[in-house]
């Protein structure tokens, strides 16, 4: 059950996003890309499958968490309206959680326009619904944790472009640390390989839900999530 | 005592923001803050207003510990920030709305209050506008109607008025008057006429430390001990300043007696006490005693710029 304070701050943000320009760029800008690479994929490969948006959706992330992320504390740090959140009767997680359900929020929304490739695909020839609900569990996670780090970089810096470059560079090294395996030792492999996004959602994307990748994502969530509330504390005793 | 200040640090790194600042404000009182850009003001503000924590002392809002019981005092308090920063792309309503349910202002209290802030900031034509569309004076209410939106007993404003026309700055100066009747207020300013209208008691601050606490009458008397007193006379041929001097001097605790200027035998000169003792009178008297010519007599007020200057200029510059 959501306290009070974070659903008014989540639906806030999910207002100012809608209110705003930026849901809709956001969801234009995804669905060209992706509809760009799906119906080219689509007609070349000739099988009914969602591979392109489970493909595609986490490569497109790297930009798009830290773009739709950036503004949401770094902005209200710099006109200074975040005093105003920081000495209202709020806790500071409450401040984290409901911004980062909001840009869940938009991210859902984002996704959801992608349902219609599987209406039309499944006219064409049958889909493994398993494999597309998995995908789906699995892009709102692999979402949940780079949003959640973004979250993370938009608190730490009152600057926008500072917070996307910083959330990316994150986010980045998140989803490259299981292609660079190979150039580790096999002592650091194991761990890299846990610790990368992408891993885990191979699995999931296959239809495969095992607790393991569960837990992993809500963990990783959980801990961006702990850090930027740490870095709202934080700045009270710094000044 | 709503407010109590005791022993309070705070520093950034090697700098020292406020030291060792002590003051107490009482239920019901409008204390002015005083102070140049840079004394310490805002980050005492901020303490008392849970943003930022003492690096050491203790700051008691009602009672409650701004450290250890930040939540509570965070509900007592409304608060104006300095700049007054605002959601500029949210409408007037929809900001009242969302500082109410973050206040915790009950659910079907909610729209009373929104239509009470509206009226008694006078917001009324604007409430459906963007903030970001609405002039300095407009946001200034809108920041106002949102530190009172849960009708909290302690107002903290930083700077209310800064960036304001005079017409403005009349009626935020009203608004808070009429607030101070029954709620506490701190207002940071470094505008003295501001202070001198609103407010019963002023804290001067300067770099860091308190130079001053009082109210405003006190300290414009108690500045320099003794009073001062501005004449002017007409005397009789036969008398110079000199002797009028020694005149003067008989009444007990006058301290000294100084020529201000002298034209076609009318001296202007002025008389300074060592003790608040009026000697108005005696003077009054020894001027028709000896048959001179009083054109005028009246005590000097130091104005309120004389003692924040005094205060406040900084004697190693």
């Amino acid at each position: 059950m959501m306290s009070g304070n974070i659903k008014h701050i989540f639906l806030k943000e999910l207002r100012s996003f809608f209110n705003s320009p930026v849901a809709y760029i956001v969801i234009l800008v995804y669905l060209v890309i992706l509809g760009w690479f799906f119906t080219s994929n689509l007609f070349l490969s000739g099988q009914a499958t969602l591979r392109t948006v489970f493909e595609m959706t986490p490569f497109l992330l790297l930009f798009f968490a830290p773009a739709m992320t950036m503004r949401l504390i770094s902005e209200e740090k710099k006109s200074g309206t975040l005093e105003l959140l920081i000495t209202k009767p709020l806790r500071e997680h409450e401040i984290i959680v409901g911004k980062f359900l909001a840009v869940l929020g938009l991210y859902f929304f984002t996704l959801l326009p992608t349902l219609v490739y599987y209406i039309t695909v499944s006219f064409i020839g049958s889909l493994d619904l398993g494999a597309v609900i998995g995908g789906y569990i699995g892009l709102l996670l692999v979402g949940s944790v780079f949003l959640a780090v973004s979250l993370f970089g938009s608190a730490i810096t009152e600057n926008q472009v500072v917070a996307f470059i910083v959330s990316f560079l994150i986010v980045f090294a998140l989803f490259m640390l299981d292609k660079v395996l190979i150039y580790l030792p096999s002592s650091l492999a194991s761990i890299c390989e846990y610790v990368s996004v992408d891993y885990h959602f191979s699995n999931i994307a296959r239809g495969i839900i095992d607790t393991r990748d569960l837990i992993y994502y809500l963990s990783a969530v959980t801990f961006a999530l702990f850090l930027g509330t740490v870095v709202l504390q934080r700045r009270r005793w710094m000044g | 005592m709503s407010i109590l200040v005791s022993n309070l640090f705070k520093l950034y790194g090697d700098t020292t923001a406020v030291e060792n600042i002590s003051f107490e404000v009482h239920s019901g009182e409008i204390l002015g803050f005083l102070g140049p850009n840079g004394a310490g003001k805002t980050t005492t503000m901020r303490i008392i207003t849970c943003y930022l924590s003492p690096s050491a002392g203790t700051v008691r809002v009602e009672g409650r510990d701004v450290t250890k019981e930040s939540y509570h005092v965070r509900q007592l308090v409304g608060y104006l920030p300095e700049q007054n920063p605002l959601y500029l792309d949210m409408n007037v309503l929809d900001y009242l709305e969302y500082a109410a349910q973050l206040q915790g202002v009950h659910r079907q209290l909610i729209r009373r209050r929104m239509k009470e802030m509206v009226d008694v900031c006078g917001l009324g034509e604007m409430k459906h506008k963007d903030i970001g569309q609405l002039s300095k004076g407009y946001r200034q209410r809108v920041g106002l109607a949102a530190a009172m939106i849960h009708d909290p007993k302690i107002l903290i404003l930083d700077e209310p008025t800064s960036g304001l026309d005079p017409n403005q700055i009349a009626e935020i100066r009203n608004l808070i008057q009429n607030l101070g009747k029954e709620k506490t207020v701190i207002l940071s300013t470094h505008i003295l006429p501001e202070v001198q209208a609103t407010c019963n008691r002023v804290v001067i601050i300067n770099r860091g430390k308190i130079v001053a606490d009082g109210p405003i009458e006190d300290l414009q008397r108690g500045l320099h001990g003794g009073e001062r007193i501005v004449l002017e006379v007409e005397l009789p041929e036969s008398e110079t300043f000199k002797t009028l001097s020694v005149h003067v001097k008989r009444i007990p605790a006058i301290e000294s007696v100084s020529l201000i200027g002298e034209i076609d035998g009318v001296m202007k000169f002025s008389v300074a006490t060592s003790q608040p003792i009026d000697v108005r009178k005696d003077l009054y008297q020894l001027c028709v005693h000896q048959g001179w010519g009083l054109l005028e007599l009246h005590r000097e007020q130091t104005s309120l710029e004389d003692i924040f200057r005094e205060l406040t200029v900084d004697v190693t510059r």
